[in-house]
């Protein structure tokens, strides 16, 4: 019997690599996913392939209202259509009992289409054309209002109807942090968001029942959202004394990280990220706080995505090639690149290889298969001697990337969710050529 | 394949280069390889060996020993004639 082979290679000893996190950090093999060997789910899926477990959806999704709801009374999770709108995915969170955030008239229609009821649906965004905000009216969403000009066009769409829609305030506000998010809704500081709170409860066509606010994405300071929780507690207090309008829910948005480690961050983000109940903490007890009778708590919606998702998705890849680039580096070409794996814009991605391997490394840099140069996964990764044919896995990319993904040289490829009891089904399958042409029409001049 | 003279080669897979003060860790294919050579064994004998020894194609050993010789080029342990000339065989 012959021996298992590992190519040859040299690594360069030098004193200032040496750290306490150790040789082998994201080199531990996952040869499995949800108790499926990666091995099987490549066999019969092919490669690349996006993984989703239920049973992190669920878990994760668990322990978010767990986070809230042992510490404030009235808790609601919006699920964030735009962080993964597969319906197996809105459907799992659904069934858990989130309600629908989305962004778009696209968006609302998959919800409707999912089964969540109207006025389970929260539509924020900074675009909304009239039939949406027609359609949002017709099936009693709350429209969350984001300017001026769309709030006259609501008023007008409003004229006709029966009933008055249901709006939120979308509010921005400064919580402390840098870069402060002032794009979407209206400022609280200067004054223009009580002037539109003024506007909608006088125009007497609008029904305010919320206030909003979104501070920003990946924040890594729960204090922000406790400053955010008291400004959006004091504005609703004000409605009532002022509007004699009394706020039904306050939504703190999203916006909480996973634990994807950005790029330039020098500690992994496991190690750096605060947990959710941090997070908790801040907003319940700023709203505990802020003066509301017991029995007058407005409801907390939340809108998580990426710390519901991002934990349920991997990504299954394969290696096409190695090369040595002019500098001496090592660099491997896998089968997905940034046109599949968008967040790599954002992150290190921890990524490991599905067998074991000895414990040489050799410091490589992560190419994907598109004729680009922007195509690079990871600029320095520490891998074992991955050969053409490996299988390697993609961590927590549930959030962003199946539906930011791109259909570019590439097709995309299957979508599995393996339940929780161990089944894998295909959620979205591969594209094919027919299915990317479908819509393209050729003149007559240009046919034979 | 040979290094030059003044590199200093350990069973284990260290490498020192006491011109530069340079040392390197080979892995244990690329040690023996190493050792090999520097017993005086040409190439062609040495990946005949590796071949009875190791599951692995002859394509594959041809460019992953391509391979070694580009990164030993590159960390500047090559013999002069063998750097210069880029002699593969």
């Amino acid at each position: 019997m012959k021996q298992p082979y590992e190519r040859p290679t040299l690594r360069k000893l030098t004193a200032g690599a040496l750290h306490k996190f150790g040789p082998r950090a994201g080199a531990a093999p996952t040869a499995a996913l949800d108790g499926v060997a990666v091995a099987e789910l490549v066999a019969r899926f092919g490669s690349p392939l996006f993984v989703l477990s239920e049973r992190q959806l669920r878990r994760s999704y668990q322990a978010a209202v767990r986070a809230f709801g042992t510490r404030y009374p009235a808790v609601q999770l919006a699920w964030s259509y735009k962080t993964n709108y597969l319906n197996a995915v809105c459907r799992t969170f659904h069934q858990e009992g989130a309600w629908a955030e989305v962004v778009s008239g696209m968006e609302l229609e998959k919800a409707l289409l999912n089964g969540v009821p109207g006025p389970h649906i929260l539509f924020n965004g900074p675009g909304k054309r009239r039939t949406d905000l027609e359609q949002a009216c017709a099936v009693d969403a709350v429209i969350h209002l984001d300017n001026a000009d769309e709030l006259h066009l609501l008023l007008d769409v409003a004229a006709g109807r029966a009933t008055r829609p249901r709006v939120a305030l979308r509010v921005n506000l400064d919580a402390g942090i840098y870069p402060q998010w002032d794009r979407f809704g209206f400022n609280l500081e200067n004054g223009e968001a009580w002037q539109a709170l003024g506007r909608v409860v006088a125009s007497g066509r609008l029904a305010l029942v919320g206030l909003h606010c979104h501070i920003g994405t990946y924040v890594l300071q729960p204090k922000a959202y406790g400053v955010a929780a008291t400004k959006l507690a004091a504005l609703a207090r004000r409605c009532g004394r002022e509007l004699h309008t009394a706020i039904q829910y306050l939504d703190l948005g999203g916006g909480f990280p996973s634990t994807n480690t950005l790029k330039g961050a020098y500690l992994p983000a496991a190690d750096t990220v605060p947990p959710l109940d941090e997070y908790a903490e801040a907003i319940t007890g700023a709203l505990l706080g802020a003066g509301f009778p017991a029995d007058e708590l407005p409801l907390l919606v939340l809108e998580a995505g990426r710390a519901l998702v991002d934990d349920a998705g991997s990504l299954i890849g394969s290696v096409l090639a190695n090369k040595r680039l002019a500098d001496g580096r090592r660099a491997t070409i896998l089968d997905f690149g940034v046109n599949l794996l968008f967040t790599s814009f954002w992150y290190d991605h921890h990524i490991s290889p599905t067998r074991e391997f000895s414990d040489q490394t050799e410091p490589t840099v992560l190419y994907g298969p598109l004729c680009m140069n922007i195509d690079q996964l990871r600029n320095s990764i520490a891998l074992p001697l991955l050969a053409p044919g490996d299988t390697v896995v993609v961590h927590k990319v549930g959030a962003y990337n199946m539906s930011q993904w791109q259909q570019f040289i590439n097709l995309r490829p299957n979508v599995v969710m393996i339940d929780e009891a161990g089944a894998v089904h295909i959620i979205r399958a591969a594209e094919t050529l027919d299915y990317l042409q479908q819509l393209e029409r050729v003149p007559a001049h240009l046919l034979p | 394949m040979k290094l030059k003279p003044n590199i200093a080669t350990s069973e284990a897979g260290f490498i020192f280069n006491p011109a530069t003060g340079d040392s390197f860790a080979a892995n244990p294919l690329a040690a023996d390889i190493l050792a090999r050579a520097k017993a005086g064994l040409d190439a062609a004998a040495i990946k005949a060996d590796i071949l009875e020894r190791y599951d692995v194609a002859p394509g594959q050993l041809e460019k992953d020993w391509d391979d070694l010789l580009a990164q030993l080029r590159d960390f500047n342990l090559l013999g002069e004639a063998e750097s210069e000339h880029q002699k593969v065989t």
